[in-house]
């Protein structure tokens, strides 16, 4: 059945994940990377969970014990280890989804899809988080759990745009058209944040100014200082780990959609 | 390049040399001067008006075009056979430019529609299965419209001649909206070569059209040809086709069955190759 | 250069021709706007004293679920027979066919509003019938349009367009809704030193046109 002429073709249908003839993918570091992934993935994934176990450890040890109680907000300060780099990485992944649904209206190659929409849930989750923590220590040091600061109200926004976008995903299913779609809502929306921010900062803002001055003395003991790094470079662990998951996820998601449609051809 | 493609399943290739056919069996249509029996089938003597390469379609994790190659001469018509589902309106569309390759190379003209999708837009015309027409504008403000579209100067002279040439003129002022689906059918072609496309493709252009509008449909298609232009068609009417057209080209599960000849193909042969696959 | 301005009017006059045509759409948006407009002066109960602060608010308000409705019907109405395709089969940019459809919508809704404006004035008992009304109205109603079409676009092309469309452009318009709503805040009670508005929604309406101009051919195209 097999022959030699119908071999690109052949090849094409088990690949569909790239989503273009076999011939044109080049070798070379891509095929090299991938092959190297395909024998050390495993153990640099466990060892990359084992960082991150560690790293959290060591972050509600720091957190916890080795930061200095703040003077002024007492203990409920120290909400703050969780709350900065979940923040900052919510941002992070906010950037990430737009900058892969660029490369896949460029590329077309679902890998890039499935990149887009695991940063997504990972920072709905983390942003999520954000607003619980932001609200716990606004309860306790403000006196409400919710004030209409510049930058809550401009992680609210995020928030609902990475809850529009997992929600208007589920609707499009895992089609080309819907992966197009949530692509060019993920650019426009990474677009229009800063203006958010600027908008939302002119009606208002209470929140405590920049933790981390570049260049400038720090406003924190050093130990604060440690501690936080130490927790931003564990939550950033953290973050790469389940961004593999969530990844891994999506393809054996789409691994199966592509056999069940292969199943009803046949 | 140099020899049809007749990648064949599951029917031995014998079938398909089969001696020809003096006569079109089923004619319906006007059959164009040109499809004798001895009409020559040289495909690499005139200059092409569409080629296909290697061309795949994948929809959603559903490959609906397997690497489909074939090419057509200027000035020649080519019917496009196949059952449903075998992904002729999904050639058509990538061929018109409304949807874009996952693999291979189209080219349109001399325009290869990866790169060049808007200049070979200019040598495309298109009817699909819906009839792209504004039901709330009457038959001349469609055609206005589509004519400034394509900036044509004598936009009005065209349209006007165009609806005479349908059998439109004395419904002009109409709306399309109120048509019958025979009458839109002919508003749609003539919307289709507004332009005077180099080629067009009809998608089941033959579906709901009473015996004039078929006669007309084929009057047209002999004009094209007599111009030197080219057309390709779909249908489901498989003598039609075969009398109609100069190349056949059978479409089976998204690949190619046979291209070759029309004249070669007798309509056993065809119903035979539909029925082991359907 | 010339070709593609003629596309842009040809689309422009033929949505304009087919809106006069039914006008089903501006009577729907318009009557919702007025409707709208009643609902808030009842819920808010408007006195004296609280007007000013809730009637700008109640007016963009009412002009952004109008919208929403016309920006809905206008791509859907494009759409009705074969998606989009006759459009795109003209060699025409597909920048061309996203403004032409910008420009049209923001007609639509510019009629509605010009009729809502003086009603909401005349309710509210409010003087903000001034020249600058006119540009607030306009350059807010551009950012509505911009993020309008290409969502609407975006939305058409799916299952349940019409459900999506605002959950879509909601998150999004914020800036258009804050700018609008101050500016016109600022007509009623001048502040001193407050920020400028106007410039923001310009900066959003110059971002989201031209992120949207590059976006839409991959949202119409296969």
């Amino acid at each position: 059945m097999k022959t030699v002429t119908r071999a690109p073709s052949g090849a094409l249908e088990r690949d569909t994940a790239r989503a273009r003839p076999a011939e044109q993918t080049r070798p070379g570091w891509r095929t090299g990377l991938a092959g190297a992934m395909k024998r050390y993935g495993p153990y640099a994934e466990a060892a990359l969970g084992a960082v991150t176990a560690i790293g959290m450890l060591l972050t509600i040890w720091a957190a916890l014990v080795y930061a200095p109680t703040d003077l002024i907000e007492g203990p409920v300060q120290r909400i703050f280890y969780i709350h900065v780099p979940m923040a900052w990485l919510a941002y992070l992944a906010f950037f990430l989804v737009a900058a892969a649904s660029v490369m896949y209206l460029i590329t077309r190659d679902d890998r890039w899809d499935w990149f887009a929409r695991a940063n997504a849930e990972i920072g709905a989750v983390f942003t999520t988080f954000v607003l619980i923590t932001g609200s716990l220590w606004g309860k306790s040091f403000w006196g409400a759990w919710w004030v209409w600061d510049a930058r809550l109200t401009t992680t609210l926004i995020l928030w609902f745009i990475y809850v529009v976008y997992l929600v208007v995903r589920s609707f499009w299913g895992r089609t080309a058209q819907g992966a197009r779609n949530a692509a060019v809502y993920g650019i426009l929306a990474f677009f229009v944040v800063p203006i958010n921010y600027e908008a939302v900062t002119w009606w208002r803002t209470l929140h405590p100014s920049e933790v981390l001055p570049l260049g400038g003395t720090p406003q924190l003991p050093p130990a604060m200082v440690i501690a936080l790094l130490l927790s931003l470079g564990a939550f950033t662990l953290l973050f790469a780990f389940l961004l593999l998951q969530v990844y891994r996820l999506e393809r054996a998601q789409a691994t199966v959609e592509r056999l069940r449609a292969q199943l009803e051809e046949e | 390049m140099s020899a049809p493609t007749t990648a064949i399943r599951s029917v031995s290739p014998a079938r398909w040399s089969a001696p020809r056919q003096s006569e079109t069996p089923g004619d319906t249509g006007a059959q164009p001067d040109e499809t004798t029996a001895d009409d020559e089938y040289q495909r690499d003597q005139s200059p092409q008006a569409i080629v296909v390469e290697r061309l795949t379609k994948v929809f959603d994790a559903r490959p609906v075009l397997r690497g489909v190659s074939f090419s057509l001469g200027q000035g020649r018509t080519l019917a496009l056979l196949g059952p449903n589902g075998a992904g002729k309106s999904t050639l058509l569309r990538i061929l018109a430019t409304l949807s874009r390759p996952t693999g291979g190379r189209v080219i349109v003209m001399g325009h290869d529609l990866a790169r060049e999708a808007n200049a070979a837009r200019w040598a495309i015309g298109y009817l699909g299965h819906q009839t792209g027409l504004y039901g709330e504008l009457t038959a001349r403000e469609n055609l206005l419209f589509f004519a400034r579209m394509y900036g044509l100067r004598d936009g009005a002279k065209r349209a006007d001649a165009l609806l005479a040439r349908v059998g439109l003129r004395a419904r002009a002022n109409d709306h399309v909206g109120k048509f019958s689906r025979g009458q839109a059918q002919r508003l749609a072609l003539a919307r289709g070569m507004l332009h005077d496309p180099a080629v067009l493709l009809l998608d089941e252009p033959d579906t709901g059209l009473d015996e004039d509008a078929l006669a007309l449909l084929s009057e047209l298609l002999d004009e094209r040809t007599r111009q030197g232009q080219t057309t390709l068609f779909t249908t489901h009417q498989l003598a039609r086709g075969l009398a109609q057209s100069h190349q056949t080209l059978v479409l089976l599960r998204g690949r190619v069955a046979y291209d070759g000849p029309s004249a070669a193909l007798d309509l056993a042969a065809v119903c035979d190759l539909y029925g082991g696959e359907a | 250069m010339r070709l593609a301005w003629g596309q842009l009017w040809a689309i422009v006059g033929k949505d304009l021709r087919l809106e006069l045509r039914t006008r089903q759409v501006w009577m729907s948006m318009g009557v919702f706007a007025l409707l709208a407009l009643l609902i808030f002066s009842f819920a808010f109960d408007l006195r004296v004293e609280n007007k000013a602060a809730v009637g700008p608010g109640a007016l963009w308000v009412a002009f952004i679920f109008a919208s929403m409705l016309g920006l809905g019907r206008n791509i859907a109405a494009e759409q009705e027979r074969g998606p989009m395709d006759r459009l795109l089969l003209c060699p025409v940019d597909r920048t061309v066919i996203y403004l032409a459809k910008v420009i049209g919508n923001v007609i639509f809704i510019g009629v509605v509003e010009a009729v809502a404006l003086p009603v909401f004035a005349a309710l509210y008992d409010l003087p903000i019938i001034t020249g600058l009304i006119v540009l607030i109205t306009l350059l807010g109603t551009i950012g509505i349009a911009a993020v309008g079409v290409i969502f609407s676009a975006l939305a058409a092309n799916t299952r349940a367009r019409e459900f999506l469309l605002p959950l879509l452009v909601f998150p999004i318009i914020i800036p258009v809704v804050l700018g609008s709503v101050r500016a016109t805040e600022a007509l009623v009670n001048p502040i001193h030193g407050d920020p400028p508005w106007l410039g923001l929604i310009i900066a959003f309406d110059i971002i989201c046109l031209s992120v949207s101009a590059i976006l839409f051919q991959f949202v119409v195209e296969e």
